[in-house]
């Protein structure tokens, strides 16, 4: 899944695109260090061709249902994991800009979750390893089947993990694993087969092209070391995203925590309101106003929202009501002028 | 977006607007996509309980889709598109958070279904925003102002080489799957043994394009590096442009409009 | 101006497969000559092309383009002097204007941009499309990318152009308007072809290829109007040799 950039904060919006540019900095200098120049056309048609791949519909055997191509593992293992990420990235840009697939602010996390996991992550640790014997049709297809649901699965807990950190959404860390690891079992066992299938067949066609790819860099040319080294960056920095939330957002950060351990507490749902509201009252600052919800936002803003009363509510619904009225009465200013002003060029 | 026809059809529009000649086409690149950003951070920046207080941006799309003839309904019609999955996410807010939170005379509201409609209108600004973007500004001017930030030209490169043969493959694929299933008796998709071949032959058939797409660039003398005209400089008023939103926007961030409006409107004084 | 003869000594071109593209291939064409190379399909023609254009390099024999033999290190130089019109115009067109494209070659050779842009509009102009300069490729009728691909190699102030496969996939109209335009060039011609009835009006010279191998070589009305040969080369006689479909005449030669 994509994330949005409507679920996200501007903290981890932000950090995302600061981890994701680093990662993109580092492979753009690799892959001009391979000096492959042929390798840029490649990755140019390649990248356009995962954006065709994904308007095939796959038939799922035994369903009715459908499935598509994502495209990240097969990048890695068509261009190595530096061109494979650069190239997922195109692919994820473009989607953003004239699909809205995402958003631009999300382009950050997205790059990294469907990107990252596949090509550093999924790549060198499953494919490499399980291909390193030699190549042959089995372990083409379980190395490419196996990597591409891993790379799904470590995105889609991303997709959690900036979710729940945004704080946008009140849906408890527990449920949104449930909900969203399975699903994406689905989505990556499909994945997984059309990445098998695709590249077993190329490699019984052209097994020059799968095995030039690999063999750029050896196993050894992307070591443990490294790889660990990034995810602990990336941990760091998370886990600074993480303090910086906490502590610009408490209420926010507070509000998700209380909401997760509620659920794992109380199984009931009449409970867990009961209990959540029992909560509220508890540290609801403004008591005396008709509201029961601490708002989730910096204090900086309380001045701008103030307390909400009846009266308050409806001066905000009409206020809101004459600031769309006054948009559209922009727009129509604004055209007629043009118009005139067309009229009197002719 | 799994219809060929539509998503390059949803590319050529947008070219299409892109083409069109404005004050706001002619706004350098890179403040519009920094323009762009800072309205995206100002929106995602808004708590899920301050509703009306990001209303106010809504003038951003409205005025520059105005100035830019950019027509409602086809840009409108792809928003929908992406809110789906916003409204999906979205909906457990009202789930899980039952506590009221707009208190009107004739009706309660919680908070949940607030910060529902919260991010159902962040999720239409940003996508609105985004789209605006690329209908005003285009790939290619995009690319020029990735360059004007010093984003190598390796990336850049194969980012339009990505974008100008979407429509070649694209329309690749759609033949292709339009021969198989001419053949293959009411199957929708592609059956599970050919998922391999069919594909395959297509990716074969790309990484062939690319090879023959290399040996041109190669006869007109590309030797890896991307070599590019003169970019447009940065006029005072592209930077007007950006610092005006820009204000425009940290405005409407700290004051919540609406609500003065709603005051003054009722008469009542804080 | 000797440095326009091109010529080749026995070339042989064996692709990664195992397949031998060129079996010996000899010629020499002086300049400003217009010379169709015809033959069956893997006749060896495109190979041949990618060699003058130093695409490939053979595995025998060499190519010179003037006194230059087309070797690695005189590629910059070799680029500049042959121009290759590519068969599938998509394939030559990869920018996202046709502006950009055109300028793509010119660049590489870092000229001046005001140089850059009188080329571009230079040969925009030539081939007739400089209202098109801003259009995204995709958006180009057959004929207009045709046109497009063409001046992008003009660009380059080649002194030779080598072309395959110009006509194929346009419409009547556009190819007439193609032979026009290329009839009206000065540059030697190089032309890589099924469409003999081009070969007929523009090429006054014909290299028929069969198996990697020259069969024959030269005056193009001699060649192409021997049936015999033709039919032995996997061709046939340009359709306006051939007999009217309605009444069964034949055309007088």
């Amino acid at each position: 899944m994509h994330m949005a950039d409507a679920l996200l904060s501007p903290a981890v919006g932000g950090t995302m695109w600061a981890v994701t540019a680093g990662v993109a900095a580092y492979s753009i200098k690799k892959v001009q260090n391979e000096l492959d120049e042929q390798k840029i056309p490649l990755m140019g048609v390649v990248g356009a061709f995962v954006f065709a791949a994904q308007m095939i519909n796959f038939t799922i055997p035994g369903t009715g249902s459908s499935g598509h191509l994502g495209g990240g593992m097969l990048l890695a293992i068509l261009l190595g994991p530096y061109a494979g990420f650069l190239t997922m990235a195109s692919v994820l840009v473009i989607q953003a800009l004239f699909f809205a697939d995402g958003g631009l602010l999300a382009l950050g996390c997205n790059i990294f979750n469907l990107g990252f996991y596949t090509c550093f992550i999924a790549y060198p640790l499953i494919y490499k390893l399980i291909i390193r014997k030699g190549y042959s049709t089995g372990r083409i297809f379980a190395g490419s089947l196996l990597a591409a649901i891993v790379g799904l699965q470590l995105g889609a807990f991303s997709v959690v993990l900036e979710t729940l950190f945004s704080g946008i959404t009140e849906l408890p860390f527990s449920t949104f694993v449930l909900l969203m690891q399975p699903i994406h079992l689905a989505i990556g066992l499909v994945e997984g087969l059309v990445t098998a299938a695709v590249v077993a067949f190329i490699w019984k066609a052209r097994p020059e092209i799968i095995e030039k790819a690999a063999s750029g860099e050896k196993l050894g040319g992307l070591p443990l070391k490294k790889v660990l080294a990034g995810l602990a960056i990336v941990a760091i920095i998370t886990g600074g995203v993480f303090s910086w939330f906490a502590s610009t957002y408490p209420d926010g950060l507070e509000w998700s925590m209380l909401n997760t351990s509620g659920k794992e507490e109380l199984e009931a749902p009449d409970g867990i309101h009961q209990t959540l509201a029992s909560i509220q009252e508890k540290i609801a600052f403004l008591p005396d106003y008709s509201f029961k919800k601490v708002s989730t936002d910096a204090p900086e803003t309380e001045e701008a929202w103030p307390a909400v009363n009846a009266g308050t509510s409806v001066s905000g619904l009409i206020g809101g009501a004459m600031t769309l009225l006054l948009a559209a009465i922009t727009g129509l200013i604004i055209r007629s002028i043009k118009k005139r002003e067309k009229a009197s060029a002719v | 977006m799994s219809n060929p026809a539509e998503s390059l059809y949803n590319i050529r529009i947008l070219d299409e607007f892109a083409d069109k000649k404005s004050i706001i086409h002619d706004v350098h690149p890179l403040m519009k996509v920094l323009t762009t950003g800072a309205y995206l951070l100002v929106t995602v920046s808004f708590s899920n309980y301050e509703l009306s207080g990001m209303l106010p941006l809504i003038f951003y799309p409205v005025i520059i889709m105005t100035l830019a003839d950019i027509p409602m309904v086809p840009v409108f019609k792809r928003v929908l598109l992406a809110l789906p999955l916003i409204i999906g996410i979205g909906l457990f807010n009202p789930i899980y958070d039952k506590s009221p939170m707009l208190v009107l005379p004739w009706i309660t509201i919680s908070g949940g279904w607030v910060s529902f409609f919260a991010i159902l209108i962040k999720g239409f600004l940003t996508i609105l925003a985004a789209l605006i973007l690329i209908a005003t500004t285009g790939m290619t001017r995009i690319a020029s102002a990735l360059r004007t930030i010093r984003i190598p030209g390796v990336f850049i490169i194969q980012l339009l080489l990505t974008y100008r043969y979407i429509a070649v493959l694209v329309e690749e694929a759609g033949r292709v799957v339009r021969a198989y299933s001419l053949r293959s008796a009411g199957e929708k998709g592609i059956k599970f043994r050919d998922w391999g071949s069919l594909t395959g032959h297509l990716l074969i058939r790309s990484i062939e394009r690319a090879q023959r797409v290399y040996r041109s660039m190669c006869c007109r003398g590309f030797t890896g590096e991307y070599h590019t005209g003169r970019e447009k400089g940065i006029g005072i008023g592209d930077i007007l442009y950006f610092a005006g939103w820009s204000l425009s926007f940290v405005i409407i961030r700290y004051f919540n409009i609406p609500e003065m409006i709603g005051w003054v409107m009722m008469g009542v004084r804080r | 101006m000797s440095h326009h003869i091109i010529q080749a000594n026995n070339l042989k071109y064996k692709y990664p497969d195992g397949r031998q593209a060129l079996n010996g291939v000899a010629f020499r064409i002086t300049h400003g000559e217009s010379v169709g190379i015809v033959g069956a399909n893997g006749a060896g023609k495109s190979t041949l092309l990618m060699h003058l254009a130093g695409v490939l390099f053979p595995d025998e024999g060499e190519i010179r383009i003037g006194d230059v033999p087309v070797t690695k290190k005189t590629l910059p130089l070799i680029r500049q002097r042959v121009g290759m019109v590519f068969q599938d115009p998509d394939d030559q067109l990869f920018m996202t204007t046709v502006y950009d494209d055109v300028a793509f070659g010119p660049r590489n050779y870092k000229l001046p941009e005001e140089e850059v842009e009188k080329r571009v509009i230079s040969s925009l102009n030539t081939v007739g499309i400089l209202h098109l300069k801003d259009r995204p490729p995709y958006k180009l009728s057959g004929g207009e990318k045709r046109a497009a691909a063409i001046a992008t190699v003009l660009a380059m102030n080649p002194d030779i152009l080598v072309m395959d496969e110009p006509t194929s996939s346009l419409d009547p109209k556009s190819r007439r308007r193609l032979i026009r335009l290329l009839q009206s060039f000065t540059h030697t011609k190089i032309i890589a072809t099924h469409d003999l009835d081009m070969v007929f009006e523009l090429c006054e010279r014909t290299i028929v290829l069969k198996d990697g191998r020259v069969i024959t070589d030269g005056p193009t009305e001699k060649i192409l109007c021997d049936a015999e040969l033709m039919e032995e080369c996997g061709l046939e006689l340009p359709l306006g040799l051939q007999g009217c479909p309605v009444c069964g005449t034949k055309k007088p030669i």
